[in-house]
């Protein structure tokens, strides 16, 4: 008898068919999504409204990403969300069968096979590789020692002009009280041949045109990387006479999206010199301050974008001196909700609510400038619509640009 | 290749009292096979991590060849840990699946080819090198994997619990091409595992950790034979030791009715001590007319031997739950029959005696 592990339980999952090799699953029971590399069988199934993915892997290995990935989502890291583990599995003969381990399918995610169809642009993948820089970072913050940093481990949303990346094999990961550097070093060694492979097997696949250099890219996302971890976790010291530097330190965090919990600041005796380490800092900055005024659920990149259009609003509408929250209510009702509505609900799987919103404000942008005029959102959401969200790819379960003889 | 020497290597971690590796000196001959084995918290994957960088090492050196890597970054000090990831490239072929890492480290091509094909030939890949990984086996794609660290040609290689991860199919495949393969690179090889079977099956040397302290470094069959301390018996061995704890009398260890005889020499090491523990392999017993008188509760035929699983006789119910199993493994058609009550007799000389305050070996 199967044995469901799961912090939700869900009855649906109880009529699937756990006494067959996953890999011997009828098609009707499957959903056609890529597959990243995985040395396990690897499927995806339809449960209610939920697209799950399903994995075939020895019960120890199962146990220990499933609660990985727990402790992830626990502290808010990005990653895939688990479901649960199905155990005691046995085919029709008697044989035991591997555990599967069941975790969410991030809706609207792009793995980054689909993104790289030809002719892709090298500042797209310089895109991808930031996002994974910040994936990294954060991980590495909390004491995830990854083991198998790779493209193919990663699943990438947009956030607007941006991508956010979400972690989707932690099998190999380990948590640490704390990183030495040595682990954080052997993560980067093992990113930087991991992403020369994948990029190499684009290369094979002929989805990589020249001028393209691998190594330079790779050398460049590990040197961002490192800035990045130096302004999250260096020590600066400065003179006592320029104490607005620690101001302008957390200044930067916030800017990159980070948000300063707890800042070591030590004087010496006579004040003469500061120095300042952060010691706890939150991704998620512009993410939770959209979510406290808004309640709207966004990325990072997107949540900056409309808070940059709430200020705007706030300004333009002559309510400076009102409380920041209550004109935040009146956006929400007066200028996002009414635009939202005017996009044909049969669209809603081209594109999450907050990139629409983005893009739309990209594309009024532009028409205001051809037409030189202020043109109103409202106006500018049928052009957009009609000329641009209409002619996307449906990216909800991202089957886009996805190739069948790819599956392995 | 090279040698590798832990000298007093100590990792405190932060916030922990006690050390995960305590002072650990260990030697390991320039193409040795080393295990490091011993239960959970042992300490062995610490000490590993620290050879590879991972983990800082608090105290001692630790040096690789001549080279003090103490302070290395893991990228620098020339090892390979083997098995980490392999996912394999489905649109590069075998060859380049195995070879790719070394275009980056811009090795150049005639050498990668040569490198790549003096791998493939060690590991039987030869006719698959063309193809794309879709066409081979799970066993075939391991090879590929171990194929990655071995065309880097490291100094050493290290491998943390590997087969742990592998089904139990591939498990005893790999664990033998992982020990012939060793044999046949001569790479020296730091290998940690928790399962002492697969310790003593594949290492030259052993070395068995508990609590961050090395309780014996030596060759499986010395281990067996001669364990150092109580810890060392009884973790050494499927079924393990039986160790019988009783008082000493004249002669010997009082066990139930019987005196188990023991050295006068022995006994001396043991003054001021009044019991010892006596550690008896279940293959070094027989059914005699002589020895230490048991009930038995279970009986095992296994066509080539009987194992019989008893409690000592004579002892009161509450000390019967208390008392240690007892495993023999004795000659089929041997008397003793479950329920029944047998005398097990045993040659003195293959006896261990253990000090119980010092915990050390004392015959």
């Amino acid at each position: 008898m199967p044995k469901f592990i799961s912090a939700t339980p869900d009855s649906r999952l109880l009529p699937f068919p756990w006494d067959t090799a996953l890999e011997e699953w009828p098609a009707d029971l499957l959903v056609a999504l890529p597959r990243g590399l995985s040395r396990h069988v690897v499927r995806f199934i339809q449960v209610g409204d939920s697209v799950y993915a399903a994995k075939e892997v020895i019960e120890h290995l199962a146990d220990h990403e499933y609660r990985l990935l727990q402790d992830l989502k626990r502290l808010g890291c990005p990653a895939v969300e688990p479901i649960g583990i199905i155990t005691g599995r046995r085919d029709k003969n008697g044989e035991d069968l591997d555990p599967i381990l069941l975790t969410r399918h991030l809706e609207f995610s792009l793995p980054y096979r689909s993104l790289f169809t030809p002719g892709v642009r090298q500042e797209t993948v310089s895109r991808l590789l930031d996002a994974m820089v910040v994936l990294i970072a954060r991980l590495h913050l909390i004491g995830f020692q990854w083991g198998d940093v790779s493209l193919s481990n990663i699943l990438f949303r947009r956030d607007a002009s941006a991508f956010a990346a979400y972690l989707v094999d932690a099998e190999t990961g380990r948590m640490h009280p704390q990183l030495t550097d040595g682990q954080r070093e052997q993560d980067l060694d093992i990113a930087r041949t991991n992403i020369f492979g994948d990029f190499l097997d684009l290369q094979a696949a002929g989805m990589l045109l020249d001028p393209f250099d691998p190594l330079q890219l790779i050398d460049s996302t590990i040197r961002r990387y490192e800035e990045l971890w130096k302004e999250l976790t260096g020590v600066e010291e400065f003179a006592g006479t320029q104490r607005e530097r620690i101001e302008g330190r957390v200044r930067r965090l916030n800017a990159l999206g980070f948000d300063v919990a707890e800042m070591d600041i030590e004087t010496d005796s006579g004040g003469a010199t500061i120095r300042i380490q952060p010691k706890v800092v939150d991704a998620g900055h512009h993410q939770r301050r959209l979510m406290r005024l808004t309640g709207l659920d966004t990325e990072e990149n997107q949540a900056r974008r409309i808070l940059n259009a709430l200020d705007s609003y706030r300004f333009r509408s002559g309510q400076s001196q009102v409380a920041e929250a209550v004109v935040a209510h009146k956006w929400l009702t007066e200028v996002f909700e009414p635009v939202m509505a005017s996009v044909p609900p049969e669209l809603g799987a081209k594109r999450e609510p907050a990139q629409v919103f983005h893009e739309l404000l990209d594309y009024r942008w532009y028409m205001s400038q051809r037409e030189d005029r202020d043109v109103p959102l409202l106006e500018a959401v049928n052009g957009y619509v009609d000329e641009v969200l209409q002619e996307l790819p449906d990216e909800a379960l991202g089957t886009e640009n996805w190739d069948e003889s790819e599956d392995r | 290749m090279a040698t590798v020497k832990f000298q007093g290597a100590t990792r405190i971690y932060p916030g922990s009292d006690h050390p995960a590796v305590d002072k650990l000196d260990l030697e390991i001959g320039d193409g040795e096979f080393m295990v490091l084995v011993g239960p959970s918290g042992c300490g062995k994957s610490t000490s590993l991590r620290m050879l590879a960088g991972l983990e800082e090492v608090n105290e001692g050196n630790i040096f690789i060849g001549e080279r003090d890597v103490t302070d290395l970054p893991p990228k620098d000090r020339d090892i390979a840990m083997v098995f980490q990831n392999y996912a394999l490239y489905p649109h590069m072929t075998v060859a380049d699946n195995m070879g790719f890492a070394l275009k980056m480290q811009n090795v150049p091509k005639a050498e990668r080819e040569q490198r790549v094909m003096e791998a493939a030939k060690l590991l039987g890949l030869e006719e698959y090198l063309s193809r794309k990984p879709k066409a081979l086996s799970g066993g075939q794609r391991q090879r590929v994997a171990m194929g990655r660290a071995i065309v880097r040609q490291p100094q050493v290689f290290l491998m943390d619990e590997p087969l742990s991860n592998l089904d139990a199919k591939l498990r005893v495949s790999t664990r033998t091409q992982i020990a012939a393969l060793q044999t046949r690179l001569g790479v020296t090889t730091v290998y940690v595992t928790h399962d002492q079977v697969e310790a003593m099956t594949m290492g030259h040397r052993v070395a068995v950790m508990k609590d961050g302290l090395l309780q014996q470094v030596d060759s499986p069959l010395t281990l067996y034979h001669q364990p150092a301390n109580l810890f060392v018996a009884g973790f050494i061995g499927s079924p393990a030791m039986n160790l019988l704890t009783g008082r000493i009398v004249e002669g010997g260890v009082q066990m139930g009715d019987y005196v188990v005889p023991v050295s006068r020499e022995v006994l001396e090491k043991a003054k001021g001590e009044e019991t010892l523990t006596l550690g008896i392999r279940p293959e070094t017993f027989s059914v005699a007319d002589k020895g230490i008188a048991v009930d038995v509760s279970v009986v095992e035929e296994l066509g080539s031997d009987t194992y019989l699983y008893a409690t000592q006789s004579g002892l009161a119910d509450d000390e019967k739950l208390k008392a240690a199993q007892i495993v023999a493994r004795v000659a089929t058609g041997s008397p003793g029959r479950q329920g029944g009550a047998v005398r097990l007799g045993v040659d003195p000389e293959k006896i261990h005696i253990f000090s119980n305050e010092s915990q050390l070996r004392l015959s």
